[in-house]
């Protein structure tokens, strides 16, 4: 048995996927992902700030490199600008966001889950920035992985949301039990010239080149623009080629999503959680059905896009309770909209975690 | 021979007059002059009329963000890692101004990359406004009145932070000599190209000649700096270890008494090893067979005030790693029990451990009062404690904590005999 926290198993497994380079501003709680990075990661950087460390990262991504940062909300918002710039350019990296409590600086070392909105809301015109959940000390190492694959897969920016409790607690796990990672494929246009940079093949995915190669011209853009990478205004040809940037998102979807379903026949309610209060509703779920109640639990890991089975899921539970840590109800608002759904109700912490017995009370309302 | 072309053949996309255009050309013949591939040379461009140029060139070419155009281009710079490839960085008077820190930072650091700043002392692409490079008394279409006061020296500044090669040159003619010696040079380089704006600033100015305004705003055309010595060298770690070795393992070896979780809070001060103290009992409980979690809690400025640790043991795995209330308080400080004393009012049982010198706090848990920092000191108070609390429990034996601390570096400098409960 080994005793450490989940930022140590993010980073190993990040590097093991082919992560080769972190870049970051120090923030609580992200702090351990970047104490370890410098240790464990070939190249290390140091940035002087966050919309440095994104640009850096975006440079290093065109060319070749597979880089990783690791921020908290203040931070995220800096690099807010250069997270679309680099969704648009089609730079893979991944952005772990550890929560912490909010608005503003808020509390530095209080968890939180408060941020699912806000990368909901990252990319203008309402593209989708790729998010995978950590649930569990396993996920720490399952998902970190996932996340370098996804970008590479779907040359784009994902974000591998966790949160403080999550990367910072220590506690006792096998990792005997952790299964082997290996790195991604990383192809690079082989084709013949001249290469457009944003010529996608059926997957709607561009094949890669780096700008440190004398065989074909690269160009890159966050500007509207052709295949070539070169600035449109609104032609039909540039519009596709945005409108490429949301649909390889979705066609793509079954190859990273991720979830865990415990689904018991005859159940009324299914518990819904992510992040660290997926654990209070794993425990939930245990003791309801200590006590001789029905219950399924989905705990949704990919979170961005929103992958439909999730609400196949929950049309055939008459009631949904769903746990996070934030004021409004995040997820619930992202799966159901504003408007709800019938039986849908939500268990909602601020500055503090949610404990199982408090979604075992909102499960058994109302029987 | 003919020259290598690092332009298309297609016209250049500016009005006319302006000093973008020759910009354009003079980096063509500079970069002619170095015998360069053109995909040697990645062009990164920033946001403004100069900007749109990228399409014009045969190079490798990258098109970002307002202001960024530097930090994303040392980004490129460090990633290659490859002094044989250029990064050519096209900027102006915007965009430096936005990204000034861009600038400075990578001046400081080296970054191999040239900066051409099209400095034409005013924001052309969004009608005129000005920018913290225009010049005093240069008016612009929305500063009709003209400047108050004078812009940024940026050659001075870039000097001062370390630029290896720093020139400013008036945009007209051939400069493309100067551009040259800055693509040589090793490092950070810029070179500022004076310009004025046809659409706004000619007609805000009539009748006013570049090299005038130059001259009227101290902005000396010359060399300012030529030393090339310093150049950047993306860091490299050649054998990094994985961080799962086998240091992090906690051997079990001994047996525990334990049939159901408990969650434990020791809060004391910062500085009197709080932390260090409940890692060594969460270690204890794994040997023990136990599973364990342990986090804190502490204000920003670690080195003062309260220090908390919240640890729990459990015969089980352990999902839930939250407890709002404890099943056993262990304060050893005045600190400790300003920040504890509302988890000890909430107990309904289970124990209180404080040491003797202090108020009790209200509470519903069995309190024990016990001289945790006359026995070991302050700074040794938490770590005794957890000894007492081993002791008084029975958890587990107290070879398993004893066991943890005698592995640790800490038990060179701390004798065991002062922990251990008398």
């Amino acid at each position: 048995m080994s005793f450490l926290d989940g930022s140590r198993l993010i980073t190993e497994a990040c590097v093991q996927a082919g992560a080769d380079v972190f870049i970051g501003y120090p923030i609580t709680p992200a702090n351990l992902l970047y104490l370890y990075a410098g240790s464990r990661y070939p190249t290390m950087l140091a940035a002087p700030d966050e919309i440095t460390t994104l640009q850096w990262m975006s440079g290093f991504a065109a060319a070749g490199r597979l880089p990783v940062t690791a921020t908290s909300f203040p931070g995220y918002s800096l690099m807010a600008e250069s997270v679309n710039m680099a969704f648009m350019m089609e730079l893979p990296m991944v952005i772990i966001l550890v929560q912490r409590l909010g608005p503003a600086t808020g509390t530095a070392t209080c968890g939180a889950q408060g941020d699912l909105s806000v990368i909901q809301g990252t990319l203008s015109g309402g593209f989708t920035l790729p998010t995978l959940c950590i649930s569990s000390v396993q996920d720490c190492w399952d998902l970190s992985a996932e996340a370098v694959r996804a970008a590479v897969r779907l040359r784009s920016p994902v974000v591998l949301l966790t949160s403080k409790e999550m990367a910072m607690t220590v506690l006792s796990f096998d990792t005997s039990q952790l299964g082997e990672i290996r790195p991604p494929d990383r192809p690079c246009y082989s084709g013949e010239g001249p290469y457009h940079p944003y010529r996608a093949a059926e997957d709607l995915v561009p094949p890669f080149l780096p700008v440190n190669q004398n065989r074909f011209q690269v160009r890159l853009t966050a500007s509207t623009h052709d295949t070539r990478g070169i600035l449109q205004n609104t032609t039909e040809e540039a519009l596709d080629n945005t409108r490429r940037l949301q649909a390889k998102l979705h066609k793509n979807l079954d190859s990273y999503t991720l979830y865990e379903l415990d689904e018991e026949e005859g159940a009324e309610v299914l518990l819904i959680s992510y992040d660290v209060t997926a654990q209070a509703a794993r425990e939930a779920a245990r003791s309801l059905r200590a006590k001789g109640r029905k219950i399924s639990l989905l705990v949704p890991k990919t979170l961005l896009p929103v992958p439909p089975i999730y609400l196949d899921i929950a049309a055939r539970h008459p009631r949904v309770v769903i746990a996070e840590e934030n004021i409004s109800g995040q997820l619930r608002t992202l799966l159901f909209g504003a408007a709800g759904r019938k039986g849908l109700s939500g268990v909602n912490g601020l500055g503090r975690m949610i404990s199982p017995g408090e979604i075992v009370e909102q499960a058994v309302r109302g029987e | 021979m003919s020259e290598t072309r690092f332009l298309t053949e297609s016209e250049l996309p500016y009005c006319k007059g302006c000093g973008h255009l020759l910009v354009a050309q003079n980096t063509e013949r500079a970069l002619q002059k170095l015998r360069l591939d053109p995909l040697d040379v990645v062009l990164v461009t920033d946001i403004g009329c100069h900007g749109i140029i990228d399409k014009s060139f045969r190079t490798h070419t990258i098109h970002g963000l307002h202001g960024r155009a530097v930090a994303l281009g040392a980004g490129v710079s460090a990633g290659m890692n490859d002094p044989a490839r250029k990064v050519v960085v096209f900027i102006g008077d915007g965009g430096a101004t936005i990204g000034m820190q861009h600038l400075i930072g990578a001046a400081h650091l080296g970054f191999n990359l040239t900066v051409v700043l099209h400095n034409n002392m005013l924001y052309g692409m969004t009608g005129g406004q000005p920018s913290e490079f225009t010049p005093q008394g240069f008016r612009t279409p929305t500063l009709p009145a003209g400047a108050a006061r004078a812009g940024y020296d940026i050659c001075e500044l870039m000097a001062a932070a370390g630029a290896s090669y720093v020139s400013r040159v008036i945009g007209v003619g051939d400069y493309s000599d100067t551009l040259a010696k800055a693509f040589r040079s090793k490092g950070f380089s810029l070179v500022e190209v004076m310009e004025i704006c046809p659409s706004y600033g000619v007609k805000s100015n009539p009748g006013m000649k570049l090299a005038r305004v130059v001259e009227e705003a101290g902005l000396a055309v010359k060399v300012f700096t030529c030393r090339g010595d310093k150049s950047y060298k993306t860091p490299a770690s050649n054998d990094p270890q994985s961080l799962l070795g086998p240091a992090l393992a906690v051997e079990a070896g001994h047996a525990h008494r334990l049939d159901k979780p408990i969650g434990i809070m020791l809060s004391g001060s910062a500085g009197e090893g709080i932390q260090s103290a409940a890692e060594m009992f969460a270690k204890a409980a794994i040997s023990a067979g136990l599973h364990a979690t342990k986090k804190g809690s502490y204000p920003v400025t670690v080195g003062v005030g309260f220090s908390a640790s919240e640890i729990i043991v459990s015969p089980e795995t352990i999902l839930y790693t939250g407890s709002a209330t404890p099943d056993v308080l262990i304060i050893t400080s005045a600190d400790g029990l300003g920040y504890a004393r509302a988890a000890a009012g909430r107990m309904k049982g289970g124990l209180l451990m404080i040491d003797q010198s202090l108020d009790l706090p209200e509470t519903g848990a069995e309190v024990v009062r016990l001289p945790f920092r006359e026995r070991a000191g302050g700074r040794n108070s938490a770590l005794h404690s957890m000894f007492q609390l081993v002791e008084r429990t029975g958890i587990f034996p107290l070879e398993a904590l004893k066991g943890v601390f005698l592995a640790d570096r800490m038990s060179g400098k701390i004798d065991i005999a002062t922990l251990l409960p008398q």
